[in-house]
């Protein structure tokens, strides 16, 4: 109500959204002969799809972390929260029309001379699966049946608790008391119970399947450590947009350095889980597991290390110092250079799977983000309008405006 | 002349704030504040810097990561370079990853006990040092704001004496300055 896009901000969206579109074009009419054209488009799909969910998915479980902790100083920046977590709306629009496809033309796969080749999802090619005892064993956990009836449960449990937090949010503005209060600290608690399961095994089934011999336990807490850094890096590119643009005046320096806290934090969050993952399957030096690695390291050498690089020294190096956690110009080049740091990591985690040594970023990768990230700019705007930017009655926003560190 | 101080006390929190705030709106420098809790909001009002533990916690991390990389590197390395599981031992970067977690503990290890040990040694609070709050019962009940005389050159005492019994004063007491420590 109080906020509306700027028709600058529109014109940059829409702008970003067409250079997007361009670019796809331009790949597309360069490569559609290529071999691995269709396996191109349906990876950037994939990329894109789970990335861009993936934010709103963190968003949606630092809200419900926030009412689970009953976390006060949050208070003033939960309406940018749940703007975040809205998309959710659309990541789930766009990953079901994928998986539907890929079921459909059982894994997206390519006919070369005969053979099926290209997957996303090998295991959902039965002519695969024939000769292939290590997928045939995977057998409940692998198949078409389990994978949708389990991934209709994660995505009704996603989209019925973000519309009960986003209801009662708006509800407690008009009613007030600490009765609401109550019932979201108890959603929350049962929201981050069946998260905890849901974020492991839905990214087992979502990215982990595409490498179908190849299983790691820490994989669903790795593909959690960058969900929820590119959350608070989002929420905080929000928080800065708008206190540029005047509102949100309550929300202080010191609500502005704990988000850095957490971008620091998470960063670490994500950096301690790949290095695990990492140091174990190299300790060990088991040929099957170590494939994994030894497939990424020869032939995607300089992306796979520079993303690492990247996702873990930028944020310790610059995001260290408290003054760095409270300047605007620092900490909106630092969230950039993260947002895509951690796009090229759900690269990494989807492309080689895919395409084998082909992966290349390109015009239709460029595209295809610009494209992405200008809807899931536009949704999360758009959301925002809907309601005041700050919250009314919640019991502990009186804290949270006199938040300070 | 020997220095002398102004000990005013306080029995609230939020008194103890609002009176600091009067005081130095009226130009009276207040040197320190003894209380039996944490007061927030405190240190900017009276003017006290921001700690600079972080600095050291930083210096004293670089200085433990470092030395555990000389560690690992001579001991496992150069002296006697350990074939465990056949990894790699003649050089530091292809065995990297093993060292990393050792490189971790140490940084940790440094940052933690050295900062716990310097905060303790500039606060002069290692165990058995004498207590150098002047007046016991701020560690009960009692706000007490210490208001040294040579840091005050532009007030006089009875000014200053004047401007405490406007604010919401339980006691005051002049004496002269004693470092205890």
């Amino acid at each position: 109500m109080e906020f509306q896009i700027s028709s600058k901000a529109k014109k940059t969206i829409f702008g970003a959204i067409a250079v997007g579109l361009i670019s796809v074009i331009i790949g597309v009419v360069v490569h559609i002969d290529d071999e691995q054209f269709k396996t191109r488009i349906l990876s950037n799909l994939l990329i894109d799809g789970f990335y861009f969910f993936a934010i709103a998915l963190g968003a949606l479980f630092f809200l419900a972390l926030q009412y689970a902790t009953e976390t006060g100083w949050s208070v003033a920046i939960k309406r940018v929260v749940e703007g975040v977590a809205s998309y959710v709306y659309v990541g789930i629009a766009v990953l079901l029309a994928l998986f539907a496809f890929l079921t459909l033309t059982k894994g997206g796969y390519t006919e070369v001379d005969g053979h099926h080749l290209g997957h996303i999802y090998s295991w959902m090619d039965p002519q695969i699966v024939e000769h292939d005892t290590i997928i045939a064993n995977k057998a409940p956990f692998l198949t078409k049946p389990f994978f949708w009836v389990v991934t209709a449960l994660y995505f009704a449990v996603y989209i019925l608790f973000y519309r009960g937090f986003r209801k009662r949010s708006l509800q407690e503005d008009v009613e007030g008391g600490t009765k609401i209060h109550y019932k979201n600290y108890v959603k929350g608690a049962l929201f981050l119970v069946l998260f905890g399961y849901f974020s492991s095994t839905s990214s087992w089934h979502w990215l982990m399947s595409i490498d179908a011999h190849w299983f790691s336990t820490l994989f669903g807490w790795y593909v959690f450590g960058g969900m929820w850094c590119t959350s608070m890096t989002t929420i905080m590119l929000v928080l800065l947009y708008l206190k540029k643009h005047g509102y949100l005046q309550q929300v202080n320096d010191s609500h502005i350095h704990d988000v850095g806290k957490w971008i620091f934090a998470t960063s670490f969050l994500w950096s301690y889980l790949f290095f695990s993952q990492f140091m174990l399957y190299w300790y060990a030096n088991i040929p099957e597991e170590v494939i994994y690695f030894d497939f990424r390291i020869e032939n995607y050498k300089f992306t796979y290390w520079a993303m690492f690089m990247v996702n873990f020294i930028v944020p310790m190096v610059v995001l260290m110092s408290r003054e760095a956690k409270r300047n605007t110009g620092i900490l909106a080049v630092v969230c950039l250079i993260i947002l895509l740091g951690h796009w090229t990591d759900v690269y990494m985690l989807i492309t080689p799977g895919t395409m084998g040594e082909f992966g290349c970023i390109g015009f239709i990768e460029v595209g295809f983000l610009l494209l992405f990230a200008g809807v899931f700019t536009f949704f999360i705007l758009n959301t925002l309008t809907k309601a005041p930017l700050m919250p009314k009655n919640h019991p502990y926003l009186d804290e949270s405006k006199h938040h300070e560190i | 002349m020997a220095d002398r101080v102004i000990y005013a006390t306080y029995d609230d929190d939020e008194t103890l704030k609002n009176s600091a705030r009067k005081l130095v709106s009226g130009g009276v420098h207040i040197s320190d504040v003894f209380s039996p809790f944490p007061v927030h909001g405190i240190d900017p009002i009276i003017g006290v810097k921001h700690t600079r533990l972080g600095i050291v916690a930083f210096m004293l991390g670089l200085t433990g990561l470092m030395l555990a990389v000389v560690g690992f590197k001579y001991i496992m390395i150069d002296d006697w370079p350990m074939n465990i599981g056949g990894k790699p031992n003649f050089s530091l970067m292809e065995n990297f990853p093993a060292f990393v977690p050792i490189s971790f503990e140490f940084t940790v290890l440094f940052a933690a006990h050295g900062m716990a040990i310097i905060y303790l040694l500039r606060n002069k609070t290692l165990p058995g040092m004498p207590a150098d709050n002047p007046y016991p019962r701020t560690t009960d009940d009692r706000f007490v704001m210490e208001i040294r005389l040579s840091e005050n050159h532009g007030l006089s005492a009875s000014e200053i004496h004047s401007k405490i019994k406007e604010t919401s004063v339980i006691e005051i007491e002049e004496k002269d300055y004693v470092v205890i420590k």
